[in-house]
């Protein structure tokens, strides 16, 4: 009798996986400047999916303020560059240390509520982080402000290395986090996540605090938000309070994306980021039908398949590339 | 031998029904008491309370000598008490053996091989093994019953409750875990177990305590319990086997 947490699925997973990964990391050579923009986008996309999975699918937080944490990482991009004099890259990982710690005295207060009443009260928040920051006139107040040019050229030297190193950038980060949402997962911590999210009552019981494991999931889930908020604002160079703090462009998108491709899977994020942004593709030049196709999917994936995409396919094949089981494996001769 | 568990005073009551009126109650170390009443006398109420499930309104409870009133059910779990739930209360979307993992990770503190082989031993034990790979929202009642039983074994207790852990079962099934729990007991676990399926719990408990209305009536030696005019009242139309 032995036990075994990997399967060949995810073997072969490993494989293909770690190729992709490498065509990705070449992308700067074979691909064109407008293609690696797209492709950076669903890197940001798929960290912010991946993230707001961990909260709704596993630890049952389901909220719509996560826009809060991308609009103060990018924020705090501009303000530790601009007043801070930081490097562009220190200023990342700083958006994301001062990133949790906005996130403890959040947590403390909207932990207060349960369901729904959480979900508005993330909104909540989340319009006052908008206010706030629409107040401060040295970032520009309500209408905004550029990151001046000497901070962009700062990164790197000349356009191309500079396009290439945000690229690289918004790759790294969707690597970092799905990697960082798998190996928590699959640790003790990761355990007892997945125990709250099939019973509360029970894990309670057996030793979980529930409390505790939500707040630890919640702030290191701000940190990593406000870390690819930072990413998505240096990419785009200019930040306002209506842009940085919106419920569509980060929430509302994030939350399409994981109910499509599988909430409470690994793989399901992936998925739903590669749906939507073929549907984006192919559908955006139609301008508002593109939104009620949309939503039309968004029905019909609910109705029909209320666990994903990818939830169709476990059920169907019971395949896990992403393993974070365990299996018990019977010998033979001492299964009677 | 010092007490385990002692109960002091427990009141509990939900607006105006009172379900634990001044419960006080001493379990020795290595001791095996049963808990019979009435539906809605609140045995399941004085697990919840002892559990921390439910806070009490009035009273103290002391486990291995320190006070847990105030401790949350995480804590007091990992403090060494384990319980079954009446209504099974599995993690549903993992397997079996996980659901045991969960135990053994999170309440027993263990890790890696050391996890997986409690888990292995336990689930042999209480004859699971072979739905070690099953989802655990797809058991029958039996297996049920026998995950919660294997979950608790697997957050190594000091203290095992059990709430009618043999209700619904058939005789064969009964005996089998009659048996399981008599091993249990064997090597020491201090075990507190309802159950309506008196037979059973007689023959493995050495006291017996009855409640009714949130208050104990009796308390004491299990076949003397049983034989008394008051608990014959409530439990008129039960025979027992001797």
């Amino acid at each position: 009798m032995r036990v075994t947490r990997t399967s060949s699925a995810a073997s072969i997973a490993v494989i293909v996986g770690t190729i992709i990964l490498i065509a990705l990391i070449a992308a700067p050579w074979w691909a064109g400047r407008a293609d690696m923009r797209l492709l950076g986008e669903i890197f940001l996309y798929l960290a912010l999916a991946s993230l707001w999975n961990l909260m709704a699918g596993y630890a049952g937080l389901v909220s719509v303020g996560q826009q809060a944490y991308v609009g103060f990482g990018g924020y705090m991009l501009f303000a530790l560059t601009i007043f801070g004099g930081l490097p562009p890259l220190v200023a990342i990982a700083g958006a994301g240390v001062l990133g949790a710690l906005i996130a403890v005295p959040v947590a403390l207060l909207i932990f207060r509520l349960r369901g729904a009443y959480f979900a508005i009260g993330t909104w909540v928040m989340a319009e006052v982080f908008r206010l706030i920051f629409a107040q401060v006139s040295a970032l520009g107040g309500g209408s905004g402000s550029s990151l001046p040019v000497d901070i962009v050229r700062s990164m790197a030297e000349g356009r191309d290395a500079r396009e290439a190193l945000s690229y690289w950038l918004a790759l790294g980060i969707a690597v970092v986090v799905i990697a960082a949402v798998y190996l928590y997962l699959r640790s003790r911590q990761g355990l007892a996540l997945t125990a709250i999210r099939d019973n509360e009552l029970a894990a309670a019981s057996l030793g979980i605090d529930i409390w505790r494991t939500k707040f630890v999931v919640y702030v290191v889930t701000g940190a990593l938000t406000a870390m690819v908020g930072a990413l998505i604002f240096l990419q785009k160079l200019r930040i306002s309070p209506d842009a940085a703090f919106s419920v569509n462009d980060w929430t509302a998108f994030v939350i399409f994306i994981v109910v499509i491709g599988g909430i409470g899977t690994i793989e399901g994020p992936i998925i739903g980021t590669l749906v939507f942004f073929a549907l984006r593709e192919t559908l955006s030049d139609l301008g508002t039908v593109y939104l009620m196709v949309l939503g039309l999917v968004a029905i019909i994936v609910m109705l029909k398949a209320p666990k994903g995409i990818w939830g169709l396919v476990r059920a169907r094949f019971d395949l896990q590339l992403f393993p974070l089981g365990y299996r018990v494996i019977q010998n033979k001769t001492d299964k009677d | 031998m010092p007490s385990i568990l002692q109960l002091n005073g427990l009141t509990k009551s939900f607006g105006a029904v009172t379900v634990a009126d001044d419960l006080s109650c001493d379990l020795e170390q290595g001791e095996a008491l049963g808990i019979i009443g009435p539906n809605g006398a609140g045995k399941t109420t004085m697990f919840n309370l002892i559990t921390g499930t439910l806070a009490p309104n009035a009273g103290s409870i002391r486990f291995q000598g320190q006070d847990v009133t105030s401790l949350s059910a995480a804590r007091r779990c990992r403090a060494g008490m384990a319980r079954s739930f009446q209504v099974p209360q599995p993690f549903s979307g993992m397997t079996v053996f996980e659901n045991a993992m969960i135990a053994a990770t999170q309440a027993a503190g263990l890790s890696g091989r050391a996890a997986e082989t409690l888990c292995l031993d336990v689930l042999e034990q209480t004859e699971l093994m072979n739905k070690a790979n099953t989802l655990a929202g797809g058991l029958t009642l039996l297996n049920r019953k026998r995950l919660e039983l294997t979950r608790a074994l697997c957050a190594k207790p000091k203290l095992l409750m059990l709430d009618e852990i043999a209700g619904g079962l058939t005789e064969n099934e009964c005996v089998s875990l009659v048996r399981t729990i008599k091993e249990i007991h064997a090597s020491g676990v201090s075990i507190i177990w309802i159950e309506h399926v008196v037979h059973a719990l007689i023959s493995v408990v050495d006291r017996l305590i009855v409640i009714d209305f949130g208050r104990k009536i009796a308390d004491g030696e299990p076949k003397a319990i049983m034989k008394s005019a008051e608990v014959q009242e409530i439990y008129l139309g039960i025979a027992i086997d001797d």
